[in-house]
């Protein structure tokens, strides 16, 4: 990914809502680039959120600057209609007109939009969601996973500041959302549009968020780059057998004897199956915290191929009295293990100590 | 048996009149509709009520008055005295009017269902697509709501055809003005000329039939291609 260096303030995002039995108060500082995951379950305001930013409804209290535009701040009294935001919004159902067929939609916003290289706007999004073939369909015609990704593309044509998606997955059954989940994929990797991605889901969470805002009862109780969010072991931010740690890698090496891919991150290097990533590919990996176990020398004789030493930094409850969550550094990162309470206890380890991480399974994400 | 010059009169003046309400009607409705359909406002269900009253009332207590307001002592009639148009009792223009009260609810609430069913979203994803409120609306929700649109059209039509009260009161029995093809047919009774009344009464019967098969032809093509 080879971002443009140009001096683009982060975006700001105060919103305060109150409504009968709820209340919204957050104050975000987004990055440029990248996707943003909104993270939170239902009725957190993940939602109203998005709609708030792009205009869809109006906090009265609120200041959104996108760059150097201001869309809302209520204390100048600005507040852009919708119409006249650079945004893009992909909504959780497909919404697409269905009056028009494919082609047509795509091109009811580019119709709209006064911008040079509308054109190659349109036809990079129709490449970049693989639609081609879908162009003379009628909506009613697309599966649910087609219609998404053309909803997608629409909302690419106008070539947006920032780009929303409201769940854009939720309304998909399994095997649909792991057709769109790669596109997204792929989106978050070529685009250099930001993004704000709501969901309530670990899987779309771990695979494609830079950045985590956690929202509860409409706060915030935690944000930041993705890796630092997850492997917070006094605030889990997936539940269960979810909890883990998000590392951001790449293919150093490939073992071509044994099937095997050596991929570093920062602070050590796990070897993983080999999957066919070329050397240098940027990969995520992800290690859950049940997958990985404490022990207090450096092993070996053993089946299991990724060890490294670590220094624990917090030992926190889990959710079960009889479990813990140790969260041990590891140069630059931070995994997550989960122990018995009894375990620690009887290898006598504390905050502090130097310790070896024995890992099991390691998930291999793009 | 041929049709008389008379009879051939009414039915020219019925399908006037019935084309002129239904396409005034058109325009009146569909922004009352989309006003019904989307606003909070506290008017909402007052002006709904009203609406609705034509598909109620007997039509000679609304051809009454509008017979009332009409007349060179109502408010209407008053004004348009005024204005030098004399009054619009007895007058093509007066049946119009009393047709487009009769009329309002079979095109407002075709239309006005139409917008529910389409519902915000569809508003919202043009908004997002940079269409300003106006230009979303002709491009998305009149479109949308097409099979409304058609129901509203063809009702209004029907309905103004098959009219009768109200002209009673207001139009009178005027040839070329006012009769229309039922006040032919009551005055063929009237008169005892039942073979006249049978013809004109059956064409009633076929184009209503008609109007009607189509309406229901158009709406099943409609929701083939729109689900």
């Amino acid at each position: 990914m080879s971002a443009p260096a140009v001096d683009d303030p982060h975006h700001r995002v105060r919103l305060q809502v109150t409504r009968e039995g709820f209340a919204l108060d957050v104050d975000l500082a987004l990055p440029a680039r990248g996707i943003t995951v909104l993270f939170g379950a239902s009725g957190s305001g993940k939602t109203t959120v998005l709609r708030c930013v792009a205009g869809l409804e109006r906090a009265r209290q609120g200041l959104v600057q996108i760059g150097h535009e201001v869309w809302q701040d209520e204390a100048r009294g600005i507040f852009l209609p919708t119409w006249r935001r650079p945004l893009g919004y992909v909504f959780q159902e497909a919404s697409l007109f269905e009056h028009l067929d494919v082609q047509a939609n795509l091109q009811f916003g580019l119709k709209r939009t006064r911008t040079p290289g509308a054109a190659q706007a349109l036809s990079a999004a129709i490449a970049l969601l693989g639609i081609e073939k879908l162009l003379a369909r009628q909506p009613a015609q697309l599966s649910g996973g087609e219609r998404q990704r053309v909803a997608i593309a629409r909302a690419l044509t106008t070539q947006p500041r920032l780009l929303l998606l409201d769940e854009p997955l939720a309304a998909l059954d399994a095997a649909r959302k792991q057709e769109v989940l790669p596109w997204l994929e792929r989106l978050r990797d070529e685009l250099h549009t930001p993004m704000l991605y709501v969901t309530h889901s670990a899987d779309e969470l771990v695979r494609l968020a830079d950045h985590v805002v956690l929202l509860e009862e409409g706060r915030v109780v935690g944000a930041g780059p993705t890796g630092q969010v997850l492997s917070s072991p006094s605030h889990p931010v997936l539940q269960g057998e979810d909890v883990g740690a998000v590392l951001a890698a790449h293919i150093a090496e490939r073992d071509s004897r044994w099937h095997l891919c050596r991929a570093e991150f920062d602070g050590g290097s796990l070897w993983l199956r080999d999957s066919g990533l070329p050397v240098g590919q940027a990969v995520r990996l992800r290690v859950l915290a049940r997958d990985v176990s404490l022990l207090t020398y450096a092993p070996h004789d053993t089946s299991i191929q990724n060890h490294m030493p670590c220094t624990i930094e917090q030992v926190a409850p889990d959710q079960h009295p009889s479990q813990l969550l140790v969260s041990c550094r590891v140069g630059g990162s931070v995994l997550l293990v989960r122990v018995t309470a009894r375990a620690l206890h009887s290898l006598g380890l504390r905050a502090g100590h130097a310790a070896w991480l024995q890992l099991k399974s390691v998930a291999l994400l793009r | 048996m041929p049709l008389s010059a008379e009879a051939v009169q009414a039915i020219r003046l019925t399908l006037q009149l019935a084309t002129a309400t239904t396409l005034l009607l058109l325009l009146l409705a569909t922004p009352l509709a989309w006003w019904l359909a989307s606003t909070r406002s506290r008017w909402r269900s007052p002006v709904s009520a009203l609406v609705t009253l034509p598909l109620v009332l007997p039509p000679t207590v609304l051809g009454f008055y509008l017979l009332v307001l009409m007349g060179p002592d109502g408010a209407v009639g008053r004004l348009t005295t005024a204005l030098g148009w004399g009054t619009l009792n007895f007058t093509f223009t007066g049946l119009l009017i009393g047709s487009l009260v009769f009329s309002l609810p079979f095109a407002v609430q075709p239309i006005q269902h139409a917008f529910e069913a389409i519902g915000p979203r569809p508003m919202e994803v043009a908004a997002t697509l940079r269409a300003r409120p106006l230009d979303a609306f002709f491009s998305v929700a009149l479109p949308l709501a097409r099979p409304g649109l058609l129901t509203a059209a063809i009702l209004s039509f029907a309905h103004t055809v098959g009219e009768f009260g109200v002209v009673l009161m207001i139009g009178g029995n005027i040839p070329g003005q006012t009769r229309v093809v039922s006040m032919q047919i009551y005055g063929h009774v009237e008169a005892g000329e039942f073979t006249q009344a049978h013809v004109l009464s059956a064409g009633m019967v076929v184009l209503t039939f008609g109007v009607l098969l189509a309406l229901a032809l158009m709406k099943r093509r409609a929701g083939r291609v729109i689900p």
